[in-house]
């Protein structure tokens, strides 16, 4: 037998190629943002039934507008500050019948946001947001957690599902979209 | 002097053998991660940005619907356009296309489908009014209006 060559296969750019393909699928890579704000539609009206008689007391319902010039009127009045809308909701929603202007109890209090068709989408988000963060808040408030610890909350855990339902108990998110109105738009 | 010449017999390389392995070990992870996008999107897409933000947790039951400008005007005009998948559709279809969509789910999760909306934030309500009432009528309830973290201001 002749000398046995060392066979050996030149591996030093190995490294070169696997950091080529590597940086290729980090450049691709979109890490997916599938997040936003949750909302559920009222079920389509069933056109056997009458519409259903609507009893509300007028101090229930915490009344947003936005016209199509994106300007906003709560309760009637016009308001300037979209960042002070989360405490008036919270005012109104944790109101417990003490001031005759805002709600009954929790339970009762609906949120009604009413867009004109000239409306941008940009606004009504920013107001849901403030309205949702009011209530993702005081359902944290009462579990002792902070409001984003409560909206990662997991509900496939036992225990985190929990703690999720005694935050939402006795503060249904009512949040009422009602169809924009026809100007504009 | 020569105390300062002497030379320790070590070898000062650094194996590097094993740095492919470890590249490679970084590359399938960064491949199994990776979604590559599945549809291309027609419409303008800035979206609003927001903060209170949930996650969806399973994928498989979320359709997503484009709402904005077409992105090329000379073709499509600049109304906002509803794209479901690849194409344009017209409001009317939306129903369709939620059905189609739920038909793919397994039974007993149909009820749990979430529409992700996709809209631009020029968009005006009008339109996406007109997509919530179709999408009541085809019975898919359950919306979220996707929105990116807000960053740090």
């Amino acid at each position: 037998m002749g000398k046995r060559m060392k066979q050996e296969v030149n591996a030093g750019s190995m490294a070169d190629i696997a950091f080529l393909l590597l940086i290729f699928f980090l450049v691709t890579t979109q890490i997916a943002t599938d997040k936003g704000l949750q909302m559920r539609l009222p079920p389509k009206p069933d056109p056997n039934d009458p519409p259903p008689e609507i009893k509300f007391k007028e101090r229930n319902i915490f009344k947003i507008l936005v016209n199509s010039q994106d300007r906003i009127l709560v309760e009637n009045e016009p308001y300037g500050d979209i960042e002070q809308l989360r405490e008036d909701v919270k005012k109104f929603v944790l109101n417990e019948g003490v001031n005759p202007d805002l709600s009954d109890s929790p339970e009762k209090a609906v949120v009604s946001i009413k867009t004109d068709r000239g409306t941008s989408y940009e606004i009504f988000i920013k107001v849901l947001d403030q309205v949702q963060g009011a209530y993702y808040e005081m359902r944290a408030d009462k579990v002792g957690l902070s409001a984003e610890e409560f909206r990662n909350l997991d509900q496939s855990k036992d225990d985190e599902k929990e703690l999720y339902d005694r935050g939402r108990e006795g503060l249904p998110m009512q949040i009422s979209i009602a169809e924009p109105s026809k100007i504009g738009g | 002097m020569s105390k300062f010449k002497k030379k320790t017999n070590t070898s000062q390389e650094i194996p590097t053998a094993a740095l492919p392995d470890i590249i490679f070990m970084l590359l399938f992870f960064f491949m199994v991660t990776t979604v590559l996008r599945e549809t291309d999107v027609l419409v303008e897409q800035k979206l609003p940005s927001a903060e209170q933000l949930t996650k969806l947790r399973r994928k498989s039951l979320v359709s997503y619907l484009y709402v904005g400008k077409p992105k090329s005007s000379e073709q499509f005009g600049t109304e906002p356009r509803v794209q479901a998948n690849d194409a344009f559709i017209n409001i009317n279809e939306v129903i369709l296309f939620v059905n189609q969509e739920r038909d793919k789910l397994d039974e007993n999760d149909r009820d749990k489908m979430t529409l992700s909306l996709k809209v631009d934030q020029e968009t005006k309500m009008g339109v996406l009014s007109d997509v919530q009432q179709e999408l009541r009528e085809a019975n898919a309830l359950k919306v979220m209006y996707n929105a990116p973290p807000k960053s740090a201001e």
